[in-house]
């Protein structure tokens, strides 16, 4: 009798405190087999945003640093260039990277930084208690969108993943899901792929993940979970949208 | 036999595990856990492939999977 599935070496086995059906469990553990995978545990950095994910230095196995709101890319950038040798990352909220981190993202990725960013997606400022981000869906009632996001005010949801593939810098960009055994299995797949360009010097790479966020969608987690794949795939659709290297 | 094991102590009691499972074989109790979350229970091995479909859909890694 062999395990064949067990936790990732680079996730320390610690209770995280995430909500029950909260998809950033789910993100963390794809990003820590990316990196088991390619054996980079010792040499890799990883940056905090601020969210709910803020606490990413006490659950991956290596070493992190804690970038101001919506700062990542920029101490992301500074520590790969301090340090070439090393797999840096960051890993971002929508609020943090959508919104008012709009400016380190896009230029971090224009300039084409060898980082890869993992952006998670979940329509809504978690840890703030679900205000309303540039992500949010049309019709969507959030703590600052009380009768639902009005695109005539409001704009529309910004589709990052599509936005930043438009960029010269950019060598990887895609969007995955973890709502469904299939879309993991995609997900585990191109997450690799993101670290991936950074182990093999092919360039910036930029990984959208949709996530639920069962508390602040007022909703428990199988409906959460639902949700993502009725109202947020026919938007912000799945795929592969830059891949310079055909990685 | 391939099975799966689940860790009480980990376990949200979130359901993505069951929604996973495509011969069910995973099922939320409503036996609390020391969080109070009412968690997820295994039943008949005979039957589990070790696929390892429940353990890729949990967030929280509460699922080995034996094979
Ligand atoms: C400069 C600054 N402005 C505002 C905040 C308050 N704040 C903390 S988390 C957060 C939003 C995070 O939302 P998101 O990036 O979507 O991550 P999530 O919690 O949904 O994972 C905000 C506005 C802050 N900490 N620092
Ligand atoms: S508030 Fe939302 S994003 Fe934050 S931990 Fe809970 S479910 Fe996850
Ligand atoms: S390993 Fe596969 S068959 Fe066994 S309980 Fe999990 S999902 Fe079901
Ligand atoms: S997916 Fe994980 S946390 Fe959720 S009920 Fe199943 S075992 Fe428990």
């Amino acid at each position: 009798m062999k395990q064949v599935f067990s936790r990732p070496e680079s996730l320390k086995d610690i209770q995280t405190h995430f909500c029950p059906g909260c998809h950033h469990g789910s993100v963390h553990r794809l990003a820590a087999e990316a990196m088991d995978e390619f054996g980079v545990r010792g040499e890799t950095i990883g940056v905090a945003s601020v969210g709910c994910s803020v606490f990413l230095y006490g659950y991956f196995d290596v070493d992190v640093i804690e970038a101001p709101h919506g700062r990542a890319p920029a101490v992301a950038t500074g520590a790969k260039r301090a340090r070439p040798d090393r797999i840096v990352f960051s890993y971002q909220g929508d609020g943090d990277l959508a919104a008012i981190g709009t400016a380190e993202i896009i230029h971090a990725a224009n300039r084409g930084e060898d980082i890869t960013v993992i952006f998670v997606n979940n329509t809504t400022y978690g840890m703030t208690g679900g205000q309303m981000a540039p992500t949010t869906m049309v019709g969507q009632k959030t703590s600052t969108s009380p009768y639902g996001r009005d695109h005539s005010k409001d704009g529309y949801p910004i589709r990052m993943a599509e936005l930043l593939a438009q960029l010269e810098g950019v060598g990887f960009s895609a969007r995955v899901a973890v709502n469904s055994p299939k879309n993991v299995m995609q997900a585990k797949k191109l997450m690799k792929t993101a670290f991936r360009y950074q182990v093999e010097k092919k360039g910036f790479a930029f990984i959208e993940v949709l996530a639920a966020c069962p508390t602040n969608w007022g909703m428990n987690p199988l409906a959460a979970n639902q949700r993502v794949g009725d109202e947020m795939v026919p938007y912000f659709p799945l795929g592969v949208y830059r891949n310079t290297a055909n990685l | 036999m391939p099975h799966i094991v689940i860790d009480e102590a980990r376990c949200k009691g979130c359901g993505l595990c069951t929604i996973a499972c495509p011969k069910k074989l995973v099922a939320l109790s409503d036996s609390p856990n020391s969080m109070g979350f009412t968690v997820a229970v295994f039943s008949d091995a005979s039957q589990c492939t070790g696929c390892t479909l429940c353990a890729e859909m949990c967030p929280d890694v509460a699922i080995t999977v034996f094979k």
